[in-house]
């Protein structure tokens, strides 16, 4: 090897790859969608909404008042009739040309939903805009067989319903909102989150472009005033929320002896525990896609690492060295990891709690990054030596701050991942099957992932226990919501 | 990363039960989880600057690999003229790192190469099964290097593995190291043969205490050669092994890798899984032969803008 040096490589820098913004074409303003055609707020209020990784406004947005809202049940209460009529066949027809054209549209969703609410471009195109399209195709295929989903021979819809959804997976938590609710029948007002309206209201127009009868999906875009009009309007019979769990109890309140149908998917504080028997590189994958998938603002996101004693060291180790090759930046490069805080108010509440992480004292951890200059951004962070009493232990922080725990054995590490007022979902990592077993039937989660976190797919149910709320999305559970039974 | 690695390796290669423990001690790997990493990073995007920095990388990487029973001193002479002169269109194009040629045609290859700093690699005991006795591998090494060889392609004995005779196969390793002499050795695990990610991670461990210079991923003379996956494996190992021990390893995938776009994300691997410091020929190969070919077409659009086809690189 005479000729050959020894000396170590040189950097490998990759160059910007960001995926081009040409694919979108974003009005200056939009009205409100409904009985299919958009429409003006009644009383003309808008709000903006703006791209969190550079602050620029992206486009102006109709606020929905009361009479909006109430034209949009209107709206829903009248092509209820006819397309709870329709053979679940021709219904399914309209959600398959809905699912094929969220594919045919996939790049320029992709973008326009990295644009509006932050994250990397890699996660919208490979995760976000693929599950939506899934979500459709799977729904579209239960619309013929609901005779067959264990709800009886003849299941009902149940009429119209009121669909609030939150910000950090918008395209995603419209389809798991709209796709069931039609396919069993109902016909739909959603109510997108304030600062990521863009993709829903793209999705009306691939309603019109679907031939989908107006009334059918009406879009009231705005903030907690309109959703709030539209969970307490009398002639809903169906409330669906995601979001925060205190609004999720104020929602609890609204509909209270009304009769509505209720189904609520909250907050999360999931425990994920690596016993010391785990595939440790891919349970260190396990980790960052836990907690720094989508900047930690996912309502199941693995917050609470629960690592056993004896491998807690190497464990620290390895999840450091890897968080240190992680990519924050422009979300819309190719490459990017770790993408923008989707608000100033979320990176706020996130500052908040990582101070009183730092003042109760937990020892933080920060991922060498560079923070862009505009823009909303938080690097990822890990609080070591947490204990079940701290508050970042307990409260969701819905951002990219992971709290680490130990545990010594496998009953004391379930009592931990147990308590919390939450349940929606936990991640176990052993290599022991049994071990893995006994484990997730003891842990009081909707979702246990095993030696996977954050995976999904439409044919899974997916939904909480106690404070994460009640009813289960996904799956031919998922249909429940949408049917009187 | 194994923190529990003792502080003296002969500790684990004491007898075969102790190499035993160690081996089967290690952490295992999830298939799914290993496989959905490597495909992770297989979307990474590398344009422009970072392209023509990953094609110079990757040529200059390359084991120029002819391993034909139809070779002849013709055919490896016009190889190392290849690897003298990768484009005649373009001198500043970098040359491979080595040729690699059966032992009887390693002095043809030394001598057409003559001085110029592109290593002459040999393959041997009994490539690409392995399956000889001892003294005959050995003799088969001697030749090699006896004829000039600068690297050593060994494989091991994946039958003596499988059966979990690991001290057969660490001897066997001890031996040919021994063999070897001043040239490099490289250990080819096959691992299309070893069919679990937790025999290539034992079988990388077990290469790796027994003294191999560089881990090799395939003959690829069989179904299944180098993979990402189990490149990834690998990386980990070499990485894992160097923060126990101290001592650096170095990689080949060999086998399968054809295009630029396939270098480029075994480049991304290596970036992101051991780092930078194995960005280079002397810690990572790429066994190749038809690459060479397509990364200089990619080179060449590069410089001049256009895709000017096959008929603009030379075949050898």
């Amino acid at each position: 090897m005479s000729s050959l040096s020894p000396t170590p490589g040189k950097a490998f820098d990759y160059a910007p790859a960001p995926e081009s913004r040409a694919a979108v074409d974003i009005a200056a303003s939009y009205g409100l969608f409904i009985d299919g055609k958009f429409t003006e707020a009644a009383d003309g209020g808008t709000l903006k909404t703006v791209n969190p990784a550079t602050e620029e406004v992206l486009a102006e947005v109709a606020v929905g008042g009361a009479a909006d809202v109430d034209r949009a049940v209107k709206a829903a209460r009248k092509a209820f009739k006819s397309w709870s009529a329709l053979p679940g066949s021709e219904r399914a027809k309209y959600l398959f040309r809905i699912a094929r054209l969220i594919q045919e549209h996939g790049r320029e969703l992709a973008v326009l939903e990295t644009l509006d609410n932050g994250k990397p471009i890699r996660e919208s195109r490979d995760s976000d805009v693929p599950l939506v399209a899934a979500h459709f195709f799977h729904y579209a295929g239960w619309a013929d067989k609901l005779g067959h989903a264990g709800f009886g021979p003849d299941p009902k819809p149940i009429g119209v319903a009121a669909q609030v959804i939150p910000w950090n997976f918008p395209l995603l938590m419209l389809a798991w909102k709209i796709a069931p609710a039609l396919a069993a029948g109902n016909t739909v007002v959603l109510k997108p989150a304030e600062t990521t309206p863009l993709s829903a209201l793209r999705f009306a127009e691939i309603c019109v472009e679907a031939g989908l009868p107006a009334g059918v999906v009406n879009i009231v875009t705005g903030a907690g005033e309109t959703g709030r009009a539209v969970v307490a309007h009398p002639d809903v019979d169906k409330v669906a929320f995601t979001g925060s769990t205190p609004v999720g109890k104020e929602i609890i309140r609204t509909v209270a002896g009304t009769g509505k149908k209720l189904t609520l998917e909250l907050g999360g504080k999931a425990a994920n525990i690596v016993y010391d028997d785990a595939a440790l590189d891919s349970a260190i994958e396990g980790i960052v896609n836990g907690i720094f998938f989508n900047q930690g603002q996912v309502c199941c996101a693995g917050s609470r690492l629960l690592v056993q004693e004896s491998v807690a060291e190497q464990v620290l180790e390895m999840l450091t060295r890897r968080l240190g090759t992680l990519r924050l930046g422009d979300p819309l490069d190719k490459n990017t990891d770790v993408g923008a805080i989707n608000s100033a108010a979320q990176l706020d509440r996130i500052k908040n709690l990582v101070a009183a992480g730092d003042a109760e004292g937990a020892e933080r951890w920060t991922a060498p990054c560079e923070i862009p200059a505009k823009g909303f951004w938080f690097p990822p962070t890990v609080f070591t030596g947490v204990t079940q009493a701290h508050r970042i232990a307990r409260e969701e922080i819905f951002g990219p701050v992971l709290s680490v725990l130990t545990f010594r054995t496998p009953a004391e590490a379930v009592e931990k991942a147990n308590n919390t007022p939450y349940g929606l979902s936990a991640g176990v990592w052993t290599e022991k099957g049994a071990k893995a077993l006994w484990t997730a039937q003891r842990l009081r989660a909707g979702v246990v992932w095993t030696n996977t976190f954050n995976r999904f797919d439409p044919a899974s149910p997916f939904g909480g226990f106690k404070e994460s709320g009640f009813g289960r999305e996904g799956g031919r559970q998922g249909l429940e919501a949408y049917l009187d039974v | 990363m194994l923190s529990a690695f003792p502080a003296d390796p002969a500790e684990v290669t004491s007898s075969e039960a102790a190499l035993s423990r160690f081996l089967h001690g290690l952490p295992g790997i999830d298939k799914v989880g290993a496989e959905s990493r490597a495909a992770m990073l297989g979307t990474r995007s590398i344009k422009k600057d970072a392209k023509a920095f990953a094609i110079d990388l990757a040529i200059s990487m390359i084991d120029l690999t002819t391993l034909e029973g139809a070779d002849t001193p013709g055919k490896v002479r016009a190889l190392c003229a290849k690897a003298l002169h990768p484009d005649p269109s373009a001198p500043d194009a970098p040359r491979p790192a080595a040729i690699c040629v059966y032992p009887d045609l390693v002095g043809i290859a030394k001598e057409a190469l003559g001085k110029a700093p592109v290593n002459v690699a040999s393959v041997a005991t009994a490539f690409p099964s392995g399956r000889a006795a001892l003294d005959i591998k050995l003799a088969d090494v001697a030749q090699a290097v006896q004829a000039g060889a600068d690297e050593i392609d060994m494989v091991i004995d994946r039958g003596a593995f499988l059966s979990g005779r690991y001290q057969q196969v660490f001897d066997e390793i001890v031996a040919v190291k021994a063999a070897c002499g001043s040239a490099h050795l490289k250990v080819i695990l096959e691992t299309g043969e070893l069919s679990t990610y937790d025999n290539v991670r034992r079988a990388s461990w077990l290469a790796m205490l027994a003294g191999a210079d560089f881990i090799k991923t395939s003959t690829g003379k069989v179904g299944t050669n180098a993979t990402l996956p189990v490149t990834l494996i690998m990386m980990e190992a070499v990485r894992d092994f160097r923060a126990a021990t101290g001592r650096q390893i170095g990689v080949k995938p060999a086998g399968g890798i054809r295009t630029t776009k396939d270098a480029i994300k075994y480049l991304v691997l290596v970036n992101e899984t051991a780092g930078p410091d194995w960005l280079t020929p002397d810690w990572f190969r790429l066994g190749a032969s038809s690459l060479l070919n397509d990364l200089l077409m990619q080179r060449q659009k590069l410089a001049t803008g256009r895709y000017s086809g096959p008929d603009y690189v030379t075949v050898d």
